[in-house]
């Protein structure tokens, strides 16, 4: 199929466009469309090329017409098509909550099984470029409430160039969250493929489990990195998968550590952090030497001001804190 | 021309006795725009300013002749392109750049930035940056002038791409349905980001689509000063009048690219260039010279003017302090007054 030669190292930006390249050539029935993501080459680069390689048809610009571009994805995965649709953030996913929640998720189920719908929508989240409150939430926590979607939300630079696949494999839609911050994070590939419901562990150690995902990873690794310094192992699990959750691999550590911090970049009530504690709690409640922790932003809308973001978003050193507090 | 606040020097001054040619505070208007958009973009280039920075070069004949012509009252919903029209509204370019620093002392408090710049005591409701999310504002401003009884208009302006969202066609139907005072001010600068007005829309003509919701709807040289300031004056009679909104669509184009971060890949330079021969201060300085409403020093002067106040501006945003990180969650509610 594919004979470029795909260099060892990758940008997370580079390895999710090398995914659609692969996706574009091997399935005739696979297109992307949305704003911007031909001529200008993607508002975030990842599309950069691939107009020129496959052709109008294939690589669709869209109006800004988010309900309309989503809806008519879900229409084309009814219709046989493999769909990827790009919305440029989740912010502006909530033009097509609609479309996602009443029609996508919702479609397979209530036609009694007569339905499914196979699509794929890759949109960017997260805070840190100092974007401001309508381009810099993190709601994947949200769609991560609503049964029928399956959640996806690549850390690292190899699942970027892997998750795809699985993802348009799948008969169930999928959202895929790449973290704006992580675009120009390099890493090795390894070709191994990924499944779409797994978690990752990314650093092993025995005193305390700290669970993140997406563009949280880098941040946790270095809190991980630090609490070494202080002689706390640190054991880092990567979700990977926010809906469905792979409880088992965060159980299986929480049981050897006996202590939990989760790392969430979503607001704190309601958020997929809670989630995580409260099954932890529920499952593994006196295998906790501790009470969970929780490191997520702070309940404001995501300010301009660079100390003022910075200042809501989880910091290695929250991280480092809140784990101290399990071990003391 | 302008009945709203301004915190600008006329300059040059008329000779005693003698009114001033009203066209001098068309072009003061957008010389003072361009000459701080530039500004922008040294600040941006040295890191003094953030996040997306979306510059309205080339199309400050509707910032100067459109918010110009509004009334002290009248309410203004803007989109993330706004640096122009706050400025036009009489936002105080210190308070706009403190915003952009990041200051407390901005205009919003350093919590908005570029695209998010309020100032509600000249009612000016902000940048927003979600295309089309001004529109149904909008409209609930002026229904609630309207149930108030206030004889105001409300103008949001947006772009050509916001035309093709949902927000539009359903705020365009209810406005003229209830006969609300919105003066809708569609800048058609032909792309919505990389994507080109053919490509973004099946039907290119803006006000036609608009007049389908029966309300009067008209295209204007948004590249004339002039123009726009006449075609506003009408609309804002009609709406006045109260027979409901009106639609222009004001033909214009951004001469730089979208955001800061575009390359610019997807426009043609030669296109570029032809509409930089219709730069709208360049055609009114041309024409004010050669009419004699303008001479070489007197245009000396007030760019002299305009630098000033830009650099003045600067200098006090600078100077500004940064919001104490212990206030980061204020106003997420409401606070007691
Ligand atoms: C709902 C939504 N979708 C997408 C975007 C990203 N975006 C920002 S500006 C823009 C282009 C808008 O074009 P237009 O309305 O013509 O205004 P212009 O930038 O030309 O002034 C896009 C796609 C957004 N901000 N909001
Ligand atoms: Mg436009």
């Amino acid at each position: 199929m594919s004979t470029a030669v795909v260099p060892e190292r990758l940008t997370y930006r580079e390895a999710l466009r090398e995914s659609l390249r692969d996706a574009l050539r091997a399935d005739e029935r696979v297109f992307l469309m949305g704003e911007d993501v031909g001529r200008y080459g993607g508002c975030f680069a990842v599309s950069l090329g691939l107009l020129e390689e496959f052709g109008p048809e294939r690589v669709r610009d869209t109006p800004l017409s988010e309900s309309a571009f989503v809806g008519a994805g879900i229409g084309a995965a009814l219709g046989g098509m493999r769909p990827v649709v790009e919305v440029m953030t989740v912010n502006f996913s909530l033009l097509a909550l609609d479309q996602i929640l009443n029609n996508a998720a919702t479609l397979g189920h209530m036609s009694g099984g007569q339905l499914t719908v196979p699509l794929v929508i890759r949109m960017t989240t997260g805070a840190g470029r100092q974007l401001a409150a309508q381009h810099s939430h993190s709601l994947e926590g949200w769609y991560a409430h609503i049964p029928g979607l399956r959640i996806v939300a690549p850390a690292t630079v190899a699942d970027a160039r892997e998750m795809l696949a699985p993802a348009l494999a799948s008969p169930d839609p999928v959202l895929l969250f790449e973290h704006a911050g992580l675009y120009t994070s390099e890493g090795d590939l390894d070709g191994a493929p990924v499944a779409l419901d797994g978690a990752a562990v990314r650093r092993t150690g025995d005193d305390v489990t700290l669970v993140t995902y997406g563009g949280m990873l880098p941040t946790t690794l270095a809190a991980a990195e630090g609490l070494a310094a202080e002689g706390i192992a640190a054991e880092v699990v990567d979700l990977r998968s926010l809906r469905p959750l792979d409880e088992a691999t965060v159980l299986a550590s929480v049981r050897r550590t006996h202590r939990l911090v989760v790392v969430d970049e979503g607001w704190r009530s309601g958020s997929l952090a809670a989630e995580v504690a409260a099954r932890v709690a529920e499952q593994a409640f006196y295998d906790l030497d501790a009470p969970p922790e929780r490191v997520c932003s702070a309940e404001v809308p995501v300010p301009y001001a660079a100390h003022l973001e910075r200042a809501a978003r989880p910091a290695v050193d929250d991280v480092v804190a809140a784990a101290r507090r399990t071990v003391g | 021309m302008s009945t709203s606040p301004t915190d600008t020097e006329p300059a040059p001054t008329p000779p005693p006795g003698e009114p001033e040619d009203p066209r001098l505070a068309l072009l003061r208007g957008m010389v003072r725009i361009r000459r701080f958009e530039e500004r922008c973009v040294e600040l941006y280039s040295a890191e003094r300013i953030r996040g997306f920075m979306h510059l309205c070069v080339g199309e400050e004949a509707v910032a100067a002749g459109l918010v110009g012509e509004l009334a002290a009252q009248d309410a203004v919903v803007s989109t993330y392109r706004e640096h122009g029209h706050a400025l036009a509204r009489g936002v105080p370019m210190a308070s706009v750049l403190a915003e952009m620093f990041g200051r407390a002392t901005g205009c919003s408090r350093g919590r908005g930035g570029s695209m998010h710049l309020f100032d509600v005591a000249r009612r000016f409701y902000g940048g927003n940056a979600i295309v089309g999310g001004g529109l149904p504002v909008a409209v609930g401003l002026a229904l609630a002038d309207a149930l108030r009884g206030e004889p105001v208009v409300t103008a949001c302006l947006f772009g050509d791409g916001a035309v093709a969202e949902g927000e539009f066609h359903e705020s365009l139907n209810l406005a003229a349905l209830w006969r609300l005072p919105v003066l809708f001010c569609c800048e058609n600068n032909r792309y919505a980001m990389g994507t080109a007005l053919e490509l973004e829309h099946a039907q290119t003509d803006l006000a036609l689509r608009a007049s389908s919701y029966g309300m009067p709807a008209w295209p204007v040289d948004g590249m004339d000063a002039e123009a726009v300031a006449e075609a506003t004056r009408r609309a804002l009679a009609t709406i006045r009048s109260g027979r409901g909104p009106c639609f222009l669509e004001l033909r214009t184009y951004r001469f730089r690219a979208h955001s800061m971060y575009d390359p610019d890949r997807y426009r043609d330079r030669a296109e570029v260039a032809r509409w930089k021969d219709q730069d709208p201060v360049e055609r009114l300085r041309t024409r004010m010279l050669g009419d004699g409403g303008l001479d070489g020093a007197s245009w000396d002067r007030l760019v002299a003017a305009v630098d000033a106040e830009i650099e003045a501006a600067v200098a006090d945003a600078e100077a500004g302090p940064l919001e104490p990180v212990e206030d980061l969650t204020r106003f997420v509610y409401a606070e007691p007054s």
